[in-house]
Order: C-alpha cells, then structure tokens, then sequence
C-alpha cells in the first residue's frame, strides 16, 4: 500500500487542503531513517541545540543569576555615569566581568540577568499557548471533519469568524481593557483564542480524506466506536502533521509575545520581558546600541531556530514519505 | 454570479455585525468606567452620575449597543461640556480625551497608513516574486538556498528589531539617510521619501520572505503541469511558456494573498508606524491603548475588521474574475 506523498503546506495552498498520506507498514523503519536523518542534518541541529540552551537558561535562571552576581531587579548605579546622561561606563553598553552583557542606561540593571528572566517569559507563553492551540486545534479539526454536519458547519463558522478578525488589533485592544493581575495567563488565552483555527482547518482537512479510507472503513466494519476510530485510527495518522505545525506554531507566539510586550500591553514592568526589553532600549539606539541588539539578537535566533527546525522537520517527514 | 455576490456580502454583514458585538461586550464589561476618567481628580458622585446620563451610560447594554450601530448609520449627537457636539453617520464615537471626532481623527491618518502600505507592498511584491522566480528556475542549485536562507532569516527577525537596526546602521553609524523629519510631499519630495524609505523597507521584508517561498512553489508545481509540457513538447520558445502558460497560474494565487495584506495594513501598521513616529492609524492605535481612550480603539478594531472583510470579498471577486476554473465553478 503505497500513497504518493504529499507537502504538508501551512498557508501556501489557496484552494486545494494538502492530504496526509502516509505507509503504515513500513512505520518503524521510516521512523529510523527519519531520525537518523533528523540528526545529521547540520541546520536542525543547530536550532535545536540554541533551542535547548535558552530552555535551560529560562529553567535554571535563578541559579545562573547567581553565579553572574547580579539580580534581574537590583539597580548597579556604579555601573552607569550620572554626568554623562546616565549611559553605562565602560564600552559596548558597560560589558565588563562584573555584568557579561552590560547594563541598562538609566537604571544600571544587568542585562544578561534580565535576559534570562526574559526567556522564562518567551519560553512560558509560546509553549504554552502552542500545547493549548494544538489541543484546541486538534480537538476541533478532528470533530468537524470525522463527523461533518452541523457539528462542521458550526466550527468552521467560528473558524472563519475567528480568522478575519484583525487578530494583532484585537488582541491589543482585549490586553490593553482587562486588568493586569496575571499577564503571562492572560496572553496565552489571547493568542490560543486565534490561533487555534489555522491548525484546526488542516486538522479538518486531513481528517475529512483519512476517514475515507480503507483502514477506517474496515475499523468501522468491525464495530469499533466512534472514539475508537478517532482516536486510535486516525489521530495517529496525523501525527506528522501536528508536530510540524506545532514547531512552526511556536515562533509566530514567541514573536507575537514580543511584540505585544513591545507595544506595552504584555509583560507589565518588572517582570523583564524581551519585546519589552527592546522597546525600552528604542529610545537609546544611537548611544547605546547594545541595548536593542543583544535582546533582539536572543529574539531573532530563538525565532529562526524554531522556524528552521520546522522547517527541517517538515522536508524530512517529506522526503522519507517519498523514498518509503 | 449575483447569487453569489448576494450571499458573500450577506455573510460580510453578519461578521461586521459580530465583530461589533464582540468589541462593543469587551470593553462594556471589562474596561473601567470611561465617567470616571472623563471626570478627572476633582470629583463628586453627582458629576459621575451626570456624566453617565450625558453619555448615556446609565442605559442598558442593548440600548447602548443600539445607539452605537444606529450611529455608524445615521449619526448621533454628543453633549460636551454643555455644548452639543454632532456626529455625523458614520459616528465612530467621539474621544473625550482628545476632544475630536474618532472619525476626523481616523481620516486624517489614513492617507499616511495608505502610504507605507503601497509602498511596502511595490516592494515585496517586485522582491518576492523575482527571489520566488529566480529560486524556482535555480531550483537545488546555489541560488534557490541563497534565498531560502534568505527568506529564513527575514521571516525571523521581528520589525522592530529590523527598524533600530536599519537606523542605527543607515543613520547613525553610516549617516547615509537622515534623521527622519515630518515634511509634506508637496514641500520637499526627496526628504519625504527618504523619510518613508525605511518604514517601507522593514514592513516589506517579512512579507517579501513570504511571497518569495510561496512563488517559488506555485512556479515549480505550475512547471510539472501537464499544459506546460504540452506547451514545450509542441516546440513554443521557452520564454513564450513561460509568459503565456507557466506564470498565470503561478501567480493567481499571489494576487490573493496581496489583496489581503494591503486590506490588513490599511488598518495600520502599528509597530512600524510607532517605531518610526509616523502618524498613522497603527499610531492612533498604540497612542490610544496607551491613553486607554476606548472609543479610539473599539474604532480602530471596526474599521481593520472592515478592511479586511471587504478586502477579501474584493479578492475573491477579482479571483473570479482572473482564473478561469473559479469562474465556471462559481457559476455552476
């Protein structure tokens, strides 16, 4: 039982769904070819590992801040020179022994404490909002495609009400209304709340072909539930796609985390943030340049990471479907 | 055809309708009292309460959501200060902390959003479709990995940290561009374009990544369709292929997406236009969130859902209108 390969596009294919298909019989082989693959290939490797370093550093952040000496909220004001504007001594933005990125002008917080803290943020809000637009997504594709109808009409019209919304507009003007006791929570309900359709339709779509098929059909002959065939027949057929776009679901988040925080409507000072980070650095750009670049570089790599590693993910999945 | 413009206008009203709704219930239930803030620090409860029978916010939330849609119809009146302030259809509110009509406000912004948006999108359209194009020709070889780790590394960057970059490169360190200055077109063309340069530049980016991949896909898929080896088999000049068989259907699917991304950046391109201190609409909204000025921003959320509703609706007609498979289907 050999299928022909399909890409599994995101946004790419105006009209036509792409069509999971996928050899059953040949899984655990296709399954070591597809890691073996995974590991040598130098760009995948390359995300993951600065992946896992900022991962360990937003875990350990506490400890790491100890052996740097300063804390994210303590003020250094022999760090920066009052005279001068109060911009950090020292060249490229005050980077010394004492504080290994430098520190804030104004304030003399040490950014490298602050940077770490910051990836908590980063870390926590796409994570999280990325494992609960999966589950909604998930949940919902499969429920209006296996079982069509009015179940299907009703989520696909929350759906495409949901996507022509002005999603970033929205989102500012929801954050900026309701009160800020728990930022982090807040932010994580609000791009779960539109995101979640963009994998729910290729869910849906994938779904509404898988349940054609044969394996399906004989599952069904032989009297097995509704629950069973989703479950058990279906989903993991679809667990390709939903890795892959989870992994490119998480840079979307972790930008559109950022950027709120940029706008002011994220994190909430103190709690350090990088979008935030970066934005009140936007004033200093022209005497201390360091201050944007180094969290807009950490910001940069951890969104390109993740989107390389999607990347990656998804030709290799590709290319083994082809040679399996 | 009409039946089918009929029932896709019908669904446009219904999401307008609800996008109003939904706004309208957010900032009616969560959003603190507008009476207060209107109020200022000197005073009493009587004043509040005054206030809020002026503005009718003593009024039930159905009767308060009606007067608002029947004011983007027919206009409605304000009392401020004692004097009457009238808003003509479409009312989109009137903004106590600025004293202006939020549709004056809005009006007077919108040329500047309309700006950056066409000019980023001549951009990204030119540089997305020559990357997409030379990559699809070069496909395997050194240029097509050129521009994917090209349009990688352009997707990644967020555009605010692109902005800083690009002034502190361009104005600062190597002082090629000048500092920007607000000046009008008429006064002095090339300062203003030297102004929008930047802002065009970085909206355009992530955009032109995008249009790069995704004209790099159509163009290689159209190329394994039947009709292009038809095309070659029967012996026409590569070039005529390409014009007459292989670009159309590559790029009818771009004109989709464009149409849709200048809808969304009409309703202004709020990091952009505030890294860049342009006055905007995507100004308007980030100043107004900062103010908490809510009529601002219920109006600024409308009129993007607007754009972006009846952009598509414009697309999918111009859709129509170019792809001749669509057509038949829609009339069948």
């Amino acid at each position: 039982m050999t299928i022909p390969s399909t890409v599994i596009e995101v946004e790419a294919t105006p009209g036509g769904d792409p069509v999971l298909a996928e050899s059953l019989e040949s899984r655990p082989a296709a399954g070591r070819k597809l890691l073996h693959g995974f590991l040598t290939d130098v760009p995948a490797m390359l995300s993951l590992g600065y992946i896992v370093l900022i991962l360990l550093m937003a875990i350990f952040a506490p400890l790491i801040v100890l052996v740097s000496g300063w804390g994210p909220y303590e003020f250094d004001q022999t760090a920066i020179d009052p005279n001068m504007g109060a911009i950090p001594l020292g060249p490229f933005g005050g980077i010394s022994a004492e504080h290994w990125f430098g520190v804030e002008p104004g304030s003399g917080r040490d950014i490298f404490a602050r940077i770490a803290y910051g990836a908590r943020v980063s870390m926590t809000v796409a994570l999280s909002a990325t494992f609960l637009t999966t589950i909604l997504g998930v949940v919902f594709g499969l429920l209006a495609g296996y079982f069509g109808g009015w179940i299907d009409t009703a989520i696909s019209r929350v759906m495409e009400f949901l996507m022509a919304f002005p999603a970033l507009i929205f989102m500012i003007a929801i954050l900026s209304a309701l009160p800020s006791d728990n930022r982090i929570v807040l932010l994580v309900v609000v791009i779960s709340l539109f995101g979640w359709p963009y994998l729910a339709r290729i869910v849906r779509s994938q779904t509404l072909s898988l349940k054609e098929r044969e394996f399906v059909e004989s599952a069904r002959a032989s009297g097995a539930s509704g629950a069973h065939i989703v479950f058990r027949e279906i989903l993991p057929n679809l667990t390709s796609t939903i890795v892959v776009m989870a992994t490119l679901a998480v840079p979307g988040y972790i930008g559109t985390e950022a950027g709120l925080s940029f706008l002011g409507v994220g994190v909430v000072p103190p709690t350090p943030s990088w979008g935030q980070m970066i934005a009140a650095a936007a004033p200093w750009y022209a005497v201390d340049p360091m201050y944007f670049l180094i969290p807009g570089m950490f910001l940069f790599l951890l969104v390109l990471s993740f989107t390389t590693l999607g990347d990656r993910i998804r030709a290799l999945i590709g290319s083994s479907e082809v040679r399996a | 055809m009409i039946r089918f413009l009929g029932s896709r206008v019908l669904g446009m009203l219904v999401v307008l309708f609800l996008v109003t709704l939904f706004t309208y219930v957010i900032f009616f239930v969560l959003s603190p009292d507008p009476a207060v803030q209107i109020c200022g620090k000197n005073c009493t409860p009587e004043r509040i309460e005054q206030i809020r029978a002026n503005l009718g916010l003593d009024l039930p939330f159905w009767q308060q959501f009606w007067e608002y849609i029947s004011g983007l119809f027919t206009g409605r009146e304000y009392v401020v200060a004692g004097a009457v302030v009238t808003c003509p259809a479409p009312c989109l509110g009137y903004s106590f902390q600025t004293g202006q009509l939020v549709s004056e406000m809005i009006v007077q912004r919108l040329p500047i959003s309309a700006t950056i948006a066409i000019g980023a999108a001549i951009l990204w359209l030119i540089g997305g479709l020559i990357g997409g194009v030379l990559s699809a020709v070069h496909e395997g070889r050194f240029t097509d990995k050129f521009f994917a780790g090209l349009t990688l590394g352009a997707m990644s960057i967020p555009n605010y940290v692109l902005a800083l970059v690009l002034q502190f490169v361009l104005v600062v360190a190597l002082g090629w561009l000048p500092f920007p200055q607000a000046v009008p077109f008429a006064e002095d063309p090339g300062q203003w374009f030297l102004n929008f340069l930047m802002p065009w530049i970085v909206l355009a980016v992530g955009y032109a990544a995008v249009y790069t991949r995704l004209t790099r896909a159509n163009v290689i898929e159209t190329l394994q369709e039947n009709f292009v080896r038809t095309a070659n088999a029967k012996g026409l000049s590569s070039s005529l292929v390409w014009r007459r068989h292989a670009l159309r259907p590559a790029l009818t699917p771009i004109v989709t997406i464009f149409g849709m991304d200048i809808a969304g950046l009409l309703g202004g391109a709020v990091i952009t236009e505030t890294v860049f201190g342009l006055n905007g609409v995507g100004k308007l909204t980030a100043d107004s969130i900062s103010s908490n000025d809510q009529p601002v921003i219920m109006a600024v959320t409308l009129l993007s859902a607007f754009f972006v509703i009846v952009g598509n609706l414009v697309v999918d007609l111009l859709y129509t209108a170019i792809d001749p498979r669509v057509r038949t289907a829609a009339r069948a």
